[in-house]
């Protein structure tokens, strides 16, 4: 067995991205060509592609297709939905959402943006800074995602001009001044010829920064998530009731952020009861100490009354309990908002009712202008102050993404209707 | 119409074989600053399991004694032990599936101590619920008949299966919690949005879900896991001396519903299983990995160690998506 354990303890990062462009800005040949140059293809999958890249009449393989979904997608030429796609190189495993860059841009975007740890904004070096690409740069930055990639793609069209890619960078740069956003890359590149994806070429002489492949391998990702505040909410109470383990209670759940250990004080909230963490139960054995995002079952020195939708805190560090908040919602449903409509709010594993008591403001999100709003329609972005029946035990969503962050669900369709992100207090 | 074990109201009994580990242990594996990917993984897949528990009303767990199912038992133990899984285990039976597949499927419910409930599909031809043209075809088409007959039966809100998302162009855009329709399907174009990992559960009357805990793992991945949590598999997965038959691009099992047509040789290779599925179309691939560590490497080589090459090896790259596809039931 030990052969075995070499290879399988190779516990590598993993690493979740997401490519935001639009039509004709090469992502899927980018994303062919990560998953071409880092050998991902399987060759069944590379012969069909150019079975059908000969079909159409054009010569070599057009990477592009390999990214192409359903039979009815590929017959309308569009992308119906977000794609996830998996890639792996001996550092890490990559998990790519692949979003369309349509008219539903902004839904697929966020979608696939919530789970995200880096975004890479493609820009066309012949056309620079569009009003897409501020959209998608101010999607990146309402959503939070840790890190930003902006790829100055199809330099081969513009002779690899080191003009043309730093008169971008520059614009590009003002513009995330405006949003506040750090951790920016840039990288010149051809991702039809394969310049500084996988492969530096010999193209780009002058750019003397990392490759895309070389970021994405090695981008620090360890502080992507809150390592400071403990959130447990308690997904489920385990009681097996036998005979010898009569007295067990267990809560399970998933550790959101920060860490734990046994004997550490926790108070339970919203009740806000307290009691000391006594065993970390999994099923490989007692842990004394643990942390995000690990799934464990915690067993603590008091008996309580906690159920799912509970959360537990420690009681050094806790988070807001209220029934009254600011959230910035992101409306997904082709049915509009209703503000006198009731709905229901899904925020780490508890369910309230909740109504819209006001609508703040709209973003306009081509020009960053706000706008009043009565209503919002789908793909429309704002602020609103929403109030629910019983108190959430929440933080803000920038300095928490697990519990700052909800789903909204209309009651009488059951679908999920928009996402929200909790505001911090003002004042 | 056979329900093996008990039903679950009446375990108030210990989870056999299994024991509460009581004496702290340092785990090798524990993390300082964070998880690895496969405890990423993991730990997202049972948190996963654990929102189906807690929302549903009514799951089930779609189990066939294959390698990604097998991988959702050990999931679903570290999930719920020390009790026992909130649903009882389902297997739809085509009839055509290997006996080996089927012994160990067995073997594994009655070692968790689970209840396992088996519908075959034998039973909707009998009934005329599923008409097919010739006794030796492909029954894999056909199972999604039994599959919601039995949902309707025991009135399944959801049920959880192991399909992943690097199997098929298709499953890579579907939700980890995916709707269906009162009639089973699937609209592509008309998914729930789903954002981090706050899933939407909800259903009418009639409705369900199917779950996918292992949505984001690669085949990589399930054997790495295999290996690491040194799970038991059928041994039709590892390579050993069958007797097959050339068809198109694929290798077939010699059985009693595969025949040579004329013209054509059966010949005897060492192959593996990728996938055991419905024994009429499930291909083997040639191989020489005779345990859980070769088949990682076999499977490892098609992704990363082969940079530099212009092309993949033929041997191990033999499983066509299309192939793939047939691994499970969706």
């Amino acid at each position: 067995m030990s052969a075995i354990k070499s290879i399988a303890l190779d516990n590598t990062e993993l690493l979740r991205f997401i490519t935001a462009g639009s039509v004709d800005d090469g992502k899927s040949t980018l994303i062919g060509r990560l998953l071409h140059d880092s050998k991902s293809i399987f060759e069944d999958q590379l012969s069909a592609i150019t079975h059908t890249t000969n079909k159409r009449g054009m010569k070599g393989v057009d990477l592009s297709l390999l990214t192409d979904g359903l039979q009815a997608e590929r017959e309308q030429g569009i992308t119906i939905d977000v794609a996830y796609r998996y890639f792996a190189t001996p550092k890490r495993r990559f998990i790519i959402a692949d979003t369309p860059g349509h008219e539903q841009y902004t839904r697929n975007m966020v979608t696939g943006a919530s789970t995200a740890n880096l975004a890479i904004i493609l820009i066309d070096a012949r056309k620079g800074v569009l009003t897409q690409s501020r959209r998608h740069t101010y999607l990146a930055s309402l959503v939070g995602i840790p890190h930003l990639v902006v790829a100055v793609n199809k330099m081969d069209l513009v002779d690899y001009s080191r003009e043309v890619f730093e008169r971008i960078q520059s614009d590009f740069a003002i513009f995330a001044e405006e949003l506040k956003l750090q951790n920016i890359t840039y990288i010149p590149m051809s991702a039809l010829n394969g310049d500084m994806v996988v492969e530096r070429g010999d193209k780009l002489p002058w750019y003397e920064g990392v490759t895309l492949m070389d970021l994405l391998e090695n981008i620090p990702i360890d502080h992507d998530i809150n390592l400071d505040d403990f959130r447990f909410p308690v997904q489920w109470v385990c009681r097996p009731q036998t005979e010898e383990l009569h007295d067990f209670r267990g809560y399970m759940g998933r550790i959101e952020s920060g860490s734990i250990q046994v004997g550490d004080a926790v108070t339970v909230l919203p009740s806000g009861l307290t009691s000391r963490i006594k065993e970390i139960v999994t099923y490989d054995g007692l842990l004394d100490h643990a942390i995000a995002p690990q799934s464990v079952t915690l067993t603590i020195e008091d008996h309580l009354d906690i159920s799912r939708g509970d959360m537990l805190v420690k009681t050094d560090e806790k988070p807001r309990v209220t029934k009254e908040f600011d959230a910035m919602l992101c409306w997904l449903s082709e049915q509009a908002l209703d503000p006198k409509r009731k709905y229901l709010v899904k925020h780490t594993t508890r369910i309230v009712k909740a109504l819209v008591s006001q609508i703040n403001y709209r973003v306009d999100v081509n020009t960053l202008n706000r706008e009043a709003a009565d209503i919002f329609k789908m793909n429309d972005i704002g602020r609103v102050m929403l109030k629910v029946q019983q108190p959430l035990v929440c933080d803000d969503y920038e300095r928490n993404h697990a519990t700052g962050s909800f789903i909204v669900i209309d009651e009488a369709s059951n679908n999920t209707v928009a996402a929200g992100m909790i505001c911090p207090m003002e004042g | 119409m056979d329900i093996i074990l008990s039903d679950m109201q009446e375990f108030i009994t210990p989870v056999p074989n299994f024991v509460m580990k009581s004496e702290p242990i340092v785990l090798k594996r524990r993390p300082v600053r964070q998880l690895g990917h496969m405890d990423a993984l993991e730990s997202e897949s049972i948190h996963i399991l654990r929102e189906v528990a807690a929302e549903c009303a009514n799951p089930s767990l779609l189990f066939s004694g294959g390698k990604d199912s097998i991988v959702l038992l050990r999931l679903a133990e570290k999930a719920f032990r020390p009790g026992r899984f909130p649903f009882p285990l389902l297997h739809i039976d085509t009839g055509h599936n290997f006996p080996e597949v089927i012994e160990f499927r067995d073997r594994r419910a009655s070692q968790l101590g689970e209840r396992l409930i088996v519908r075959s599909m034998e039973d909707s031809i009998k009934q005329g619920r599923v008409v097919l043209r010739s006794e030796n075809q492909s029954r894999n088409a056909f199972q999604s008949i039994t599959l919601l007959d039995a949902i309707a039966e025991f009135r399944f809100d959801a049920c959880i299966g192991g399909a992943r998302r690097d199997e098929e162009k298709a499953r890579a855009k579907e939700r980890i919690f995916s709707f269906r329709d009162e009639f089973g399907q699937w609209d592509p174009k008309n998914q729930r949005p789903e954002l981090w990992d706050i899933y939407n559960t909800r259903v009418h009357a009639g409705e369900n879900i199917r779950v996918f805990p292992i949505s984001n793992w690669t085949e990589l991945d399930v054997w790495e896991y295999i290996a690491r949590e040194q799970l038991e598999v059928p041994h039709i997965y590892f390579a050993h001396t069958r007797e097959v038959i050339r068809r198109g691009n694929g290798l077939l099992p010699l059985s009693h519903l595969v025949q040579p047509k004329d013209g054509e040789q059966t010949e005897n290779l060492m192959v593996r299983f990728r996938t055991v599925g419905d024994m009429s179309c499930t291909c083997p691939v040639e191989s020489t990995a005779v345990n859980v560590a070769e088949i990682i490497a076999e499977t490892a080589i098609t992704r990363i160690t082969e940079r530099g090459a212009t092309r993949m090896d033929d041997q191990t790259s033999d499983a066509s998506m299309e192939l793939r596809k047939k691994e499970g039931y969706f």
